[in-house]
Formats: C-alpha cells, sequence, structure tokens
C-alpha cells in the first residue's frame, strides 16, 4: 500500500467531522449497504460529507488497510472509525450514534 | 464464487466454538446472507472488535469472496 493513499485517507477523515467511505453518492448508492448508511445520517440529521471508492480504487483498497475493516462503507467522526453500517444500524437504534455525535460536539437533529 | 450458508456457519464455529450461529439465506441466491452470532468471546469488546472476532474468523473472505453478510453479534444473555 502506497504511503500517498494512505496520507489521503489521512487528510480525508480528518477534513470532515461525519464522513462516509461509500459505494456510489447519497443520491445514486451503488449498494444496498451503503444505502443503509446514508438513510441512517440522513435520518440523524447530521452534515456529512462523502467519499464515493467506485471512483478510486486507490482509495478503495486503501481505506480497508487503513482501518483494518474489510468492507465498505466506514463511518469516520472526527477522524475516528465507527464502523460498518450494521454497526451504525446497531449504533443507532441503540440511541449511540446519537451520544456519540453529542460526545464529539458534533450538531444533529 | 458465493459460500454456502453451512461453509459460513462451520469457518465461524472453527474459530468461535461456543457460538451459536444463525444464517439467514437473504435473497436465496447464496450470495446474500445475514448472520446473527451470539457468542462469549465478546465480552468486555466493542462492536468493531466483536465483528472483527467474526470477520477474523471467516479468513480474509469478507469483502471478497462473501460480499453481502449483514452481520449482527451479540453476547449470550
Amino acid at each position: 500500500m502506497s504511503d500517498d493513499v494512505q496520507a489521503r485517507i489521512a487528510t480525508a477523515v480528518n477534513s470532515a467531522d461525519v464522513l462516509l467511505f461509500m459505494k456510489g453518492t447519497p443520491l445514486f448508492p451503488q449498494c444496498g449497504f451503503s444505502s443503509r448508511a446514508i438513510a441512517i445520517l440522513e435520518h440523524l440529521g447530521v452534515e456529512y460529507a462523502t467519499i464515493d471508492v467506485l471512483q478510486d480504487p486507490g482509495i478503495r483498497q486503501g481505506i480497508k488497510e487503513f482501518s483494518d475493516w474489510p468492507t465498505i462503507p466506514q463511518l469516520y467522526v472526527k477522524g475516528e472509525f465507527v464502523g460498518g453500517s450494521d454497526i451504525m444500524m446497531e449504533m443507532y437504534e441503540a440511541g449511540e450514534l446519537a451520544e456519540l455525535l453529542d460526545d464529539k460536539g458534533v450538531p444533529h437533529a | 464464487m458465493p459460500m454456502a450458508a453451512s461453509e459460513i456457519e462451520a469457518m465461524i464455529k472453527a474459530a468461535l466454538p461456543d457460538a451459536q450461529v444463525e444464517i439467514t439465506d437473504l435473497a436465496g441466491d447464496g450470495d446474500h446472507y445475514s448472520a446473527r452470532v451470539v457468542s462469549e468471546s465478546f465480552r468486555g469488546l466493542t462492536r468493531i472488535n466483536q465483528q472483527r472476532l467474526v470477520y477474523d474468523a471467516l479468513g480474509g473472505r469478507m469483502g471478497g469472496v462473501l460480499h453481502a453478510l449483514q452481520l449482527s453479534t451479540a453476547i449470550p444473555d
């Protein structure tokens, strides 16, 4: 894995309070798991940025090494890896995702 | 090349012998599964690390051969 890709990912995860690496875009997710992740973020009413890994094979592979997590989507809050769509759903249902945003000082609905 | 549900279950149980594993073939196509894994080994771990144990059990197939596995983990009551 090139250090350049890892450096780009590190910059990206710190560039937005809430960042989702996904397949496709919020309007046109290309995978059910990414679609579910977007739906959760929309329900939370939080401002978020996304990166479409399908547009960048380096990032698509590199993000899995960055987080040591084999699947996409991947959610980052304030630069910290939170989990994939299953973990997002469990946390959302338990109210833990809203709590995490509160703890990190990220505004949401 | 999809994986059979029995193969997924066997790999998880090989790594986590006490695990109760319930696998559902979501689309009936042998390619989209959901798995619920209950094991004492998850105790004290974050959700991320609980899932990592299952991913490790699947030996790198997750995100590769096994694209669509919806996973939930829990500790026995």
